[in-house]
């Protein structure tokens, strides 16, 4: 094996360590108890979140259990821990869709054998992509004014969600509403494709000599793949939900929990999985909507402010239009530019411009979620303390369950949120660019070509990264 | 030519480092702003700020030096201090004054931003370095048109 592929000649891109080698977690994965009962655990606390919006106390934000778990920790979690570190983790117990997966089973517990319940329709063929999740959460950051402040709003949101669901999961078949729906589905996808953890099928003889694919199609220990992936042979992360099904239905348990490097899943490009213009819209969306909540939450401008809180319903309507014009339509622009750029500097005649565009694209998903993280740690940071003083007064009805209703507003380290904020945004640029140039090798065809079409796309990258230094530190 | 560069950089040095001096700023607080909301100064600065409610309570922390002031209507707020760490450091509204409280922020830039400066530097450092080395790096390596190999992995069980 000496044409092993080393990030920066460190980090070997085929290393992968098995977790569930280990019988414990081998165990815990194929028992039906998990994931369900840490969904149990969070349809609770959701549960609790719901009621804080609805009945809780009104006075303030800053002081509702609701606002306070869903946007500063569940948030924070999701972008600093769970996505990048573990893939799809938070669907693996996410409550939203049980009542639909309840209904659809008639049961929480057992395997119902047969068909499930439901119209069971299929997704409309036009819609299976990541353009209404795009649209979607897009629309969602319109109203960040409110959500992320009104009690109410986070109501709203979070029970909309669990209802729309419930009812796609009335209509269509399986996890539809989670792979063509969920607002918060289509970033935790493509974020996952750079997280340092997979689930993978092993041995695939083992697979191709097991003529009926329970895993596919389920058995007694499980069910099919809800979110209707083939486990014996998919290679990205995007679209695996973490359901651990596959882990119960495979009778030879050759399914696998790994470790692996980051980013591995930007470098895949197979037939049936291939890069697609709707994730890398979805990357430019999230990009685009970090430096507008950054601009318009954490930074000093009174202005945008009122236009996001909807102080003045014109003011309102100029922040959606810029706002949704600067991530649908500038970001994707000026990117392009970059590519044509690339083509040209490469001399290449062959590849199309919209493979180079959606290839380089992918650059974007480290660079991205370096930002979030970074943005995520001013958040944290200064407010986390806030969750001290919550948990003991959910309502706002002036409890203290665990004596910390008083702990006061305490921000911690934030003179070197700077720094670290900085640190973060660097490494993920390393990342971007060290695997940006495998993309490269991908995208031309010989090596003299990838390397003088992938200066334009350094430069973009570098300048993405000052810009985002400069919105943070400068 | 040499000369008259070395006496511009000697300039410029000496605009930089300028003298200590005392600076005053009077911020009014409304709900959810402050103004001015940016404030500049050179480290060194002896800064002191007045702090003017418009409406209802409003705090000021400010992040890397710790201060923490308030002020509602009728009564002021006050901070004298050094500004002897260069940065831009948030100042934030720091007693709940209503809905966008936790949005409430300011920005006290420490000049010069070094912090800035050096990541600005190492990003660029980092990305011609890179490309230094990708640009050297012969075409030893066979080109691989394909995505990395599937990791070879033996099975735990059966
Ligand atoms: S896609 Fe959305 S609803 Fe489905 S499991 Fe993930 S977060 Fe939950
Ligand atoms: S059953 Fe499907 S979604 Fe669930 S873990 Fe396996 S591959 Fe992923
Ligand atoms: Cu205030």
């Amino acid at each position: 094996m000496d044409n092993k592929d080393k990030l920066f000649g460190l980090i070997d891109l085929n290393w992968r360590f098995e977790l569930t080698k280990f019988k414990q977690v081998g165990k815990l994965f194929k028992s039906r108890w998990f994931p369900l009962l840490p969904i149990i655990v969070n349809l609770f606390i959701f549960v609790i979140i719901l009621l804080a919006g609805f009945i809780g106390g009104y006075s303030s934000g800053s002081y509702n259990f609701g606002i306070m778990i869903v946007w500063i920790l569940w948030w924070v979690m999701l972008m600093f821990i769970l996505v990048p570190g573990f893939s799809r983790s938070w669907c693996l117990m996410c409550p939203f869709p049980i009542f639909s997966d309840w209904f659809q089973r008639k049961r929480l517990f057992g395997v119902r054998q047969g068909k499930l319940e439901g119209l069971g329709l299929k997704w409309p063929k036009q819609l299976k992509n990541m353009w209404v999740m795009n649209i979607g959460f897009l629309v969602t950051t319109f109203f960040s004014g409110l959500f992320t402040v009104k009690p109410f709003a986070t109501f709203v949101l979070l029970g909309g969600i669990i209802l729309l669901a419930f009812l796609i999961g009335l209509i269509f078949e399986k996890r539809s509403f989670c792979l063509y729906v969920c607002p918060v589905s289509g970033f935790q996808g493509l974020y996952a494709q750079f997280a340092t953890a997979e689930i993978r099928r092993m041995n695939p003889e083992l697979c191709k000599n097991h003529k009926v694919k329970t895993c596919f199609v389920g058995n007694e220990c499980g069910y099919g793949c809800p979110w209707m992936l083939t486990p014996f042979d998919f290679k990205k992360n995007t679209y695996c939900g973490m359901c651990l099904e596959c882990f119960k239905t495979c009778p030879y348990d050759n399914m696998g929990f790994f470790l692996r490097p980051p980013g591995v899943d930007l470098l895949s490009d197979t037939p049936r999985e291939p890069r697609r213009l709707d994730e890398a819209w979805k990357a430019f969306i999230m990009l685009g909507i970090a430096a507008v909540f950054f601009l318009t939450m954490q930074g000093p401008w009174g202005v945008l402010k009122d236009m996001v809180r909807q102080a003045t319903f014109k003011g309102w309507l100029i922040f959606i239009t810029l706002h949704s014009f600067f991530c649908l339509v500038g970001i994707p622009g000026i990117f392009f530019i970059f590519s044509c750029l690339s083509k040209l500097f490469s001399g290449n005649k062959e590849v199309s411009l919209r493979q180079i565009f959606i290839n380089f694209a992918y650059t974007l998903v480290p660079i991205g979620l370096g930002v979030w993280i970074a943005f995520s740690v001013g958040i944290i940071l200064p407010n986390g303390s806030y969750l001290i003083h919550v948990i003991s007064d959910p309502f706002a009805w002036g409890w203290n369950l665990f004596g910390t209703a008083h702990f006061p507003w305490t921000p911690v380290f934030t003179g070197s949120l700077g720094y670290i904020q900085g640190f973060v945004l660097v490494i993920f640029y390393l990342f971007a660019t060290a695997l940006g140039f495998r993309l490269s090798k991908q995208t031309y065809l010989d090596l003299s070509q990838a390397k003088r079409g992938w200066i334009p796309i350094l430069i973009f990258l570098t300048l993405v990264t000052i810009l985002f230094l400069w919105l943070y530190l400068g | 030519m040499k000369k008259l560069i070395i006496v511009l950089l000697s300039v410029l040095c000496f605009t930089a480092t300028s003298y200590a001096a005392e600076r005053f700023f009077e911020i009014k607080a409304k709900r959810f702003v402050y103004t001015p909301s940016i404030i500049k100064v050179n480290k060194g600065d002896l800064v002191r700020i007045r702090l003017i409610s418009e409406d209802v309570t409003h705090g000021f922390f400010l992040d890397g030096y710790g201060l923490n002031t308030s002020t509602h209507p009728g009564q002021e707020g006050f901070l004298q201090f050094v500004a002897d760490k260069p940065g831009r450091f948030t100042f934030r509204c720091s007693v709940t004054c209503g809905e966008f409280h936790p949005y409430m922020v300011g920005y006290f830039v420490v000049e010069k931003n070094l912090r800035l400066y050096l990541f600005v530097l190492l990003t660029v450092l980092l990305g011609v370095g890179s490309l230094l080395i990708i640009l050297k790096n012969k075409p030893q390596q066979a080109h691989d048109n394909n995505p990395p190999q599937e990791p070879t992995m033996n099975t735990s069980n059966g």
